[in-house]
């Protein structure tokens, strides 16, 4: 059974249908990019995923493990995130990063974070997240008590990260993560997401660099215009025609 | 000498006015902040806090404490079931529509005081019995400075709540950025229901100060004063919870020292003066964000 599990969704603008019957699936563990031009859909999925805007139709399953006493007895059930409270969805274990960051510009860099933990109860737990954070983004503890809008864009964007990864997500949806990064900070967020995922958490990538994308993803999905119009393993779609031609300019 | 003492005691009287409408200008700035509305019902909530203070003082003889905790409890959820049932469904309608709608609550407001209550004003004996304190040869008024302590206190309190608590900073999560707040798991709208209630309780204390001070009452005694505090909430900043204080102070100064020493019936058109001025020099108000977005 798959971790996320998208049917048959469809999402209007009005009367723009932005969304036309999606399916996919993200499993446990995987690493999986959508990728597809500028419109195609691929914010709206994300926002849809988490609340933000409705859907009109098709279901958004989410596997929420009920795990009794650590692993014994380990139950899992689904549940539809289109019932669930858009607040409600992080506490099931999904985070997302959104596109342009949206960090708390007047806040601390600290307090981001501990935004990001903000359903979380317990403070011991808290700090070893905030540890675990720190040292993967050591700019981060530097300017911890720097008020987020005065950081740079990568700065931004990997507090956007550490807040997210604060509330100790299974699943991580990230958005456009390199927008408006140099090449190196692309590199280096790309080398984040990879950690990410090698410590544990399954990740849901949306990037208009395709090739970056591809580089670090198991599968892949390509949108247009509301569609899914090709989908496969991630190398695979690398060396395929029509995906070289529309989305890596060879 | 005389003159500086005057000028003290002038200043020291704008004081006391300005801190009554810095605690209705926060309301304003909380609420803009929060749900990117002007709640222009929030004038009356002065107004009902008056007169909910004088049933629990005057006609069921409560003790005064008991009387004003009640007051500031009522307002507060006066102010949370307002929002619920005319702000709530228009979240998405346009601003304008809003506007109206607040300007509305406002007329059932006071048309309702003045269906209970008539139009007659209502003496009202000032619950604050403290004497004149001389200090040297100035001296302030008793309900004076009652005033300037309870808004001192009072802003103290909400200063340390909106920085230094869980609540608060959720609070300031939601004014700049809703959506990211509910990603964090932030449920906006008892956020929103919050401010509401802890702007309608600052009126409330407004009120309480306010009648305390001219001991009189009527369904109408709201609108000056909100129309003033939201004056000097766009003064400071509207949004900004300092540039309320800061504006609610200013204006009280200019009023008392214009009336003092220019001319009475000018002070109003000095106020709105300097407004004017200063959205001239800074549209954003004193203390106003200028928000600079990164790329």
């Amino acid at each position: 059974m798959a971790l996320l599990s998208i049917k048959d969704l469809n999402v209007y603008y009005g009367v723009i249908h932005a969304i036309k019957g999606i399916s996919f699936e993200v499993n446990e563990g995987e690493v999986i990019a959508l990728i597809g031009a500028n419109g195609a859909g691929k914010t709206t999925i994300l926002h849809t995923i988490t609340g933000l805007i409705p859907a009109k139709s098709g279901s958004i399953e989410f596997e929420v493990s009920g795990n009794n006493s650590e692993g014994q007895n380990k139950t899992t059930e689904m549940i539809n995130l289109r019932k669930t409270p858009a607040h409600k969805i992080v506490t099931l274990g999904m985070a997302h990063v959104p596109e342009g960051r949206r960090i708390f510009q007047e806040l601390s860099v600290l307090d981001n974070l501990n935004m990001g933990a903000y359903t979380r109860k317990d403070k011991n737990e808290i700090e070893e997240t905030l540890a675990k954070i720190y040292k993967r983004f050591p700019r981060l503890e530097e300017r911890k008590s720097q008020i987020a809008g005065t950081l740079s864009g990568g700065e931004q964007q990997m507090l956007a990260m550490g807040r997210a990864l604060m509330s100790h997500p299974k699943i991580i949806l990230m958005d456009e993560p390199s927008m408006g990064l140099s090449p190196i900070l692309v590199e280096e967020i790309f080398d984040i997401i990879k950690e990410i995922s090698k410590s544990g958490t399954t990740v849901l990538l949306v990037e208009q660099n395709a090739k970056k994308a591809l580089s670090i993803a198991n599968r892949a999905y390509v949108l247009e215009t509301g569609n899914i119009v090709l989908e496969g393993d991630a190398k695979k779609l690398m060396n395929d025609e029509s995906v070289k031609k529309a989305y890596l300019g060879e | 000498m005389k003159l500086v003492v005057n000028v003290i005691e002038q200043l020291i009287n704008g004081l006391g006015a300005g801190s009554i409408y810095a605690l209705i200008a926060l309301g304003y700035s909380m609420v803009y902040g929060i749900a990117k509305m002007i709640n222009f019902a929030h004038g009356d909530i002065i107004m009902v806090g008056a007169y909910a203070l004088y049933v629990f003082v005057v006609l069921l003889n409560l003790p005064v404490v008991a009387a004003v905790i009640l007051t500031i409890g009522l307002c507060a959820i006066l102010g949370i079931t307002v929002e619920r049932i005319a702000y709530k469904p228009l979240r998405k309608a346009p601003p304008l529509a809003v506007l109206i709608t607040a300007i509305g609550v406002s007329f059932f407001l006071q048309n309702a005081a003045l269906l209970i209550f008539k139009s007659n004003p209502i003496p009202f004996k000032s619950i604050v019995n403290v004497n004149t304190i001389k200090i040297g040869s100035i001296s302030i008024r008793g309900i004076t400075a009652v005033i300037l302590v309870v808004t001192f206190v009072s802003m103290i309190l909400l200063t340390l709540f909106i920085n230094k608590t869980k609540a608060g900073r959720a609070m300031r999560a939601v004014s700049e950025d809703k959506g990211a707040a509910q990603l964090m798991g932030i449920n906006v709208n008892r956020t929103i229901s919050m401010t509401f209630a802890i702007g309608s309780a600052l009126a409330a204390i407004a009120g309480i100060l306010f009648i305390s001070q001219y001991q009189s009452l009527n369904p109408f005694m709201g609108g000056l004063p909100g129309i003033k505090a939201f004056v000097a909430a766009v003064l400071g900043g509207i949004g900004s919870v300092p540039g309320a204080m800061l504006g609610g102070v200013l204006l009280g100064i200019i009023e008392s020292i214009s009336k003092a020493y220019i001319s009475s019936e000018l002070s109003d058109a000095i106020v709105f003066g300097v407004l004017i001025l200063v959205l001239l020099l800074k549209p954003s108000g004193l203390l106003g964000k200028n928000r600079i977005e990164k790329v």
